[in-house]
């Protein structure tokens, strides 16, 4: 659209020379392009502030001390800012999510844009939009009241507060973003290299897994990343429901305390200023780095197969 | 049946069951919620106070609290959302800088919920001094949000057609002029949806609130901006796991689910059906 300023006179008022009107119109033009701007300004904003506050601590305690293994600020003895097992956690049960998520979202999102009746697709469309409306703080409970306990009865645990449990959670989280993403992906697959495919003799079927979901490729890699980065960065289910222990966890059934949930934990009682203050945004300015990461990736893929699709 | 129709019909049944997976998935939660949380529900529930160590009474101060915040939230989010949406769409040259904003806006909506808490902490509550409080909390979910109210508004200006500006620069309106005449009315019902489901995003989230000023518990309603609140998600949180009789409790934390599932879900329908209803009329009007 051009930008010209209009030279017209016939909505002029009277008392309104053109001059005031150009004023007018450029500084309103100045207040949206601000505005505009916001979005960098806050992005940038949030990585200043998390840097600001994290360095006094990185400075006290040295870069060192928060590769070691636990974290403990609190201890009597010696107090540890190691950030690797919650570092670990987070990983272990963002993947535990995905192994679950990706096949189940990308299996519904198949079946949504090749296979499903349209009647079929009215209702799943919907009940996608709900699962993503679902706050996590439900989901979070849900885990404690039934999931738990499911976990609890069929491995022969006390509880079922484990990286298991925050894995289940973080699928069903994760799901709606890998299924509208990756649906969107498949669905925008050229007719006519589905026909061309069919005229050859292929099955549907044979379409969809040797020429479609190719295709799609880059989509559906795209879709992955954003529910990890979703997974990584999600805070109140694993904080209920995976259980909060502070040591390296050696399998599913252990419980784990992620990045997330030793902030959440923590934020609310330390002394303001203090070394362990400034530590809490050191992990809060990892776990950005992280998922920034993850979603810069997810964008670059993106718009490689928007780029292609054109 | 040939091998080919054979693997072609399992392959597509396994596609159906990972779709009913996902459907009986969303039952089950509504339903594990409905029918353990309906038998709590009632007047009293919805507008008292909570009693005896929050055995007893209702969850009317969270309930308020959660909507006075999102009300904060999205005087803040919605207004700034739209004036993004106007540059983005309306003013701006689709070059470099532009790709750098939408860059920034979709990185900000993959932003940790508990990153945007402690960003909140630090400035809102720290350095602007507002401390625990309402509007601590209704502008840190304010910036949650905004990703979301740009995009819908922008979405919403899309829709309206590139002759309704032209129509008025022709006359001799200047660009606001357009804008404010031919585009924004036409807009309004996109931007509003764009609207209501931020409010909805506001209500259910809670690891934004938890340092910006959600309390355990108040036995006074807010009276200022500057009070602490009590919230719906937080009280959920605190009921299934901070408090020292979870068992007992455990009725009213189903019955807090359910309103809080009821309150979403409520506004999400009603954003949908806005945009159903206008789109059938602006079909009908082409």
């Amino acid at each position: 659209m051009p930008n010209s300023v209009s030279n017209g006179t016939v909505l002029e008022m009277p008392g309104m020379t053109r001059s005031w009107r150009q004023f007018q119109d450029r500084s309103i033009r100045r207040f949206f392009q601000f505005n505009g701007l916001l979005s960098i300004l806050i992005l940038l904003g949030i990585f200043i502030i998390l840097f600001k506050d994290g360095f006094p601590a990185l400075q006290e305690l040295g870069i060192g001390s928060f590769i070691s293994l636990i974290w403990n600020p609190t201890s009597y003895v010696k107090e540890t800012y190691g950030m690797g097992a919650m570092i670990f956690s987070t990983l272990m049960v963002t993947f535990g999510a995905l192994l679950i998520a990706v096949p189940v979202g990308l299996g519904c999102a198949a079946y949504l844009s090749e296979v499903a009746p349209n009647w079929v697709r009215e209702i799943l469309k919907p009940v996608i939009e709900i699962l993503a409306g679902i706050p996590s703080v439900v989901l979070g409970f849900l885990g404690i009241v039934v999931v738990g306990p499911w976990i609890a009865r069929v491995f022969h645990l006390p509880n079922g507060l484990n990286a298991l449990n925050g894995a289940v959670l973080l699928a069903v989280m994760s799901l709606p973003t890998i299924i509208s993403i990756s649906e969107d992906a498949i669905s925008s697959v050229p007719r006519a290299y589905k026909e061309a495919s069919l005229a050859l003799g292929a099955s549907r079927w044979q379409t969809l897994m040797r020429v479609v979901v190719p295709s799609a490729l880059s989509g559906i890699i795209a879709s992955v990343m954003l529910g990890m980065g979703r997974a990584i960065g999600e805070t109140m289910t694993v904080l209920m429901a995976t259980g909060n222990a502070q040591s390296l966890p050696h399998h599913f059934l252990d419980a784990v305390r992620t990045m997330t949930a030793t902030i959440a934990i923590e934020l609310g009682e330390v002394p303001f200023g203090s070394e362990h203050y400034h530590g809490l945004f050191v992990i809060g300015f990892v776990l950005f780095v992280m998922t920034f990461l993850v979603n810069l990736v997810a964008d670059i893929v993106l718009a490689k197969y928007q780029e292609v699709e054109r | 049946m040939t091998r080919k129709a054979l693997i072609e019909k399992i392959g597509f049944t396994v596609l159906g069951l990972c779709a009913l997976l996902v459907i009986l998935t969303l039952l089950g939660i509504l339903w594990n919620i409905t029918s353990n949380g309906a038998s709590v529900i009632n007047w009293e529930f919805i507008t008292q106070s909570p009693r005896e160590g929050m055995t007893q009474g209702g969850i009317f101060p969270a309930l308020l609290g959660t909507l006075l915040v999102s009300l904060i939230t999205v005087l803040f989010a919605v207004p700034l959302g739209m004036f993004s949406a106007i540059y983005l769409n309306e003013y701006a040259y689709q070059g470099r800088l532009v790709r750098m904003i939408r860059l920034s806006i979709r990185n900000l909506s993959g932003v940790p919920s508990i990153v945007y808490g402690l960003f909140g902490v630090a400035l809102f509550v720290r350095v602007f001094h507002f401390g625990s409080s309402i509007l601590s909390a209704g502008l840190t979910l304010g910036l949650l949000t905004l990703p979301w109210t740009i995009t819908a508004s922008e979405e919403a200006l899309k829709t309206v057609p590139k002759s309704y500006r032209d129509g008025a620069l022709a006359l001799g309106a200047t660009k606001w002029q357009a804008i404010r005449t031919n585009v924004l009315p036409y807009s309004i019902p996109g931007m509003l949806t764009g609207a209501i489901l931020g409010l909805a995003r506001a209500a259910g989230e809670t690891a934004p609130i938890l340092f910006t000023g959600a309390a355990f518990f108040i036995p006074d309603l807010p009276k200022t901006l500057f009070d602490q609140f009590m919230a719906l998600p937080y009280h959920l949180y605190i009921l299934s796991t901070q408090h020292q009789d979870i068992a007992r409790v455990r009725p009213i934390a189903y019955g807090t689910a359910l309103v809080l599932i009821a309150l979403v879900l409520t506004l999400n329908m009603v954003a949908v059906l806005i945009r159903y209803h206008y789109r059938k009329k602006a079909r009908m009007g082409q």
